[in-house]
């Protein structure tokens, strides 16, 4: 996937989690959580659609690399693709 | 023949509007099926029904606001669907060359799998295949939450450079939102008598345990503490009954069943506990996929009736990004309220020597006209001891 494809699976994740969030005005760096005002079940709930949408496992540990934009994009992009 | 009434959803609600039915005159329901949405100061509420039989009139219209109680529809028994199903269509005013049977084309579904009703109308709306579904429910069935999680993971339906238009929140308004908590926290503190008291619970143990079955588990079948939490406080109103239940007309009713309320904040202000029915019988896997399903559609969709209707207690946890504790204000008419403040590692004392670990502080609101002191007191220490033992859970 390239970054863009990354990003814009990200953007429709977050947009089913935080219907009312506007992520035009969420910058890369930005801590989601304070960002969005999501809490642990709803940033479970993206790391769960993380894993099915892109196929990748995501070990518990590595969840605090995940809490930024640019963070997850570049957690999706260097993760092995299992066949599901 | 049954009716089919507004439902009271919450202590303070007075009147609902009527936004949608999903069924018409003939159509076969059965119990739990989802056939109005009624939109209340909570926002859009889908009503199941309680009875079995065939739709035989529809009383209220469309768009119309009605008191609590007020007949809805009517419901014929089973005894008088046959000879129903052998007169001519009910006479239907509006369009008779339409034929009777044109239901909505349903979603497909697996052979010899069970679907929840929500489930299909969801799998429905979304346009999701229900036969490319692994059902996670009790017994095999697919449920709404596994629709909502398949709707989240589908990869876009177009390859739209944006996120497809926000689904809004149906019928909620956070001003009649603020008006309903007012009201109902208004009233808890007028009436209510309530004695709080709170303990500090190491949670070592269950996070170690946490972690280790997390490690194992693929990412949907993880758990939070906070399920944890709300099995341990289960668990332990199942030993102290008396503050478990309602108090109405200065009288105390049991609760048929630990149905825990599970605060969940929403965005943009206001708070809704829906129940978690026999939060005490259910594995800790169910129980989290269930708070998962509560939260996402608290927050983005539609509680259910049954949901609203029948709390016997309330469970609150401040989460990851919240306080150390909570004094928590009852919601009438319920007896208790169980509060959890973030877990935060923080020295204590083990063994004569200081350690760092993991704590919660646990909080009780209860109602002094049910209830004393040391009841609650040994509810606390309950909630703790359980948490000790966390593969017990």
């Amino acid at each position: 996937m390239t970054e863009t494809e990354i990003r814009h699976m990200i953007a429709d994740i977050l947009g089913n989690i935080v219907p009312e969030a506007d992520l035009s005005t969420v910058s890369d760096e930005e801590d989601l959580r304070e960002a969005l005002d999501i809490d642990s079940m709803d940033f479970l709930n993206f790391v769960v659609a993380l894993h099915l949408r892109a196929g990748i496992d995501i070990p518990e540990i590595d969840y605090p690399r995940l809490r930024t934009l640019k963070g997850a994009i570049a957690y999706v992009q260097q993760a092995p693709t299992k066949a599901k | 023949m049954a009716d089919f009434r507004m439902p009271a959803l919450g202590a303070d609600m007075e009147a609902g509007t009527l936004v949608e039915w999903l069924v018409k005159p003939g159509d076969r329901v059965k119990r739990g099926d989802v056939i109005a949405v009624v939109e209340t100061q909570k926002g859009a509420i889908e009503v199941e029904v309680f009875d079995e039989g065939v739709v035989s009139d529809i009383v209220v219209p469309v768009k119309t606001k009605v008191p609590v109680g007020t007949v809805l529809a009517r419901i014929g028994g089973e005894a008088a669907a046959p000879a129903k199903a052998a007169m001519p269509p009910t006479p239907v005013p509006v369009a008779p060359p339409r034929p009777p049977a044109a239901p909505p084309p349903p979603a497909p579904a697996r052979l010899g799998a069970k679907v929840t009703p929500a489930a299909r109308r969801r799998a429905t709306e979304l346009g999701i295949d229900l036969a490319t579904l692994a059902g996670t429910g009790i017994d095999g069935s697919v449920t709404l939450a596994d629709v909502e999680a398949a709707a989240i993971a589908r990869p876009p339906a177009k390859a739209a450079p944006l996120p497809a238009e926000k689904p809004r929140r149906l019928g909620f308004d956070p001003a009649e939102m603020r008006k309903a908590i007012a009201a109902a926290m208004a009233r808890s503190k007028r009436e209510i008598p309530h004695y709080y008291l709170s303990d500090t619970i190491d949670l070592g143990a269950a996070l170690a345990w946490l972690e280790s079955h997390n490690a194992a588990q693929p990412v949907p079948q993880r758990m939070l503490p906070a399920a944890l939490l709300l099995k341990a406080s289960a668990l332990a109103l199942r030993e102290m009954p008396q503050l478990n239940g309602t108090y109405v007309d200065g009288a105390f009713h049991p609760g048929g069943g630990i149905h825990a309320g599970w605060a969940i904040s929403l965005r943009g202000g206001g708070l809704v506990a829906p129940a978690i029915r026999d939060a005490d019988q259910r594995p800790l896997p169910e129980l989290m996929a269930a708070m998962r399903d509560l939260v996402q559609r608290a927050r983005s969709g539609r509680l259910r009736s049954s949901e609203l209707e029948s709390p016997t207690v309330t469970v609150t946890s401040l989460g990851d990004r919240g306080a150390d504790a909570i004094a928590a204000i009852i919601y009438p008419p319920q007896v208790a309220i169980i509060g959890f403040g973030s877990i935060r590692v923080r020295p204590w004392v083990v063994e004569g020597r200081i350690e760092p670990r993991s704590l919660v502080t646990a909080s009780l609101a209860a109602d002094h006209r049910v209830s004393d002191g040391h009841l609650g007191a040994l509810l606390l220490n309950a909630i703790g001891r359980l948490l000790q033992e966390p593969a017990k859970l």
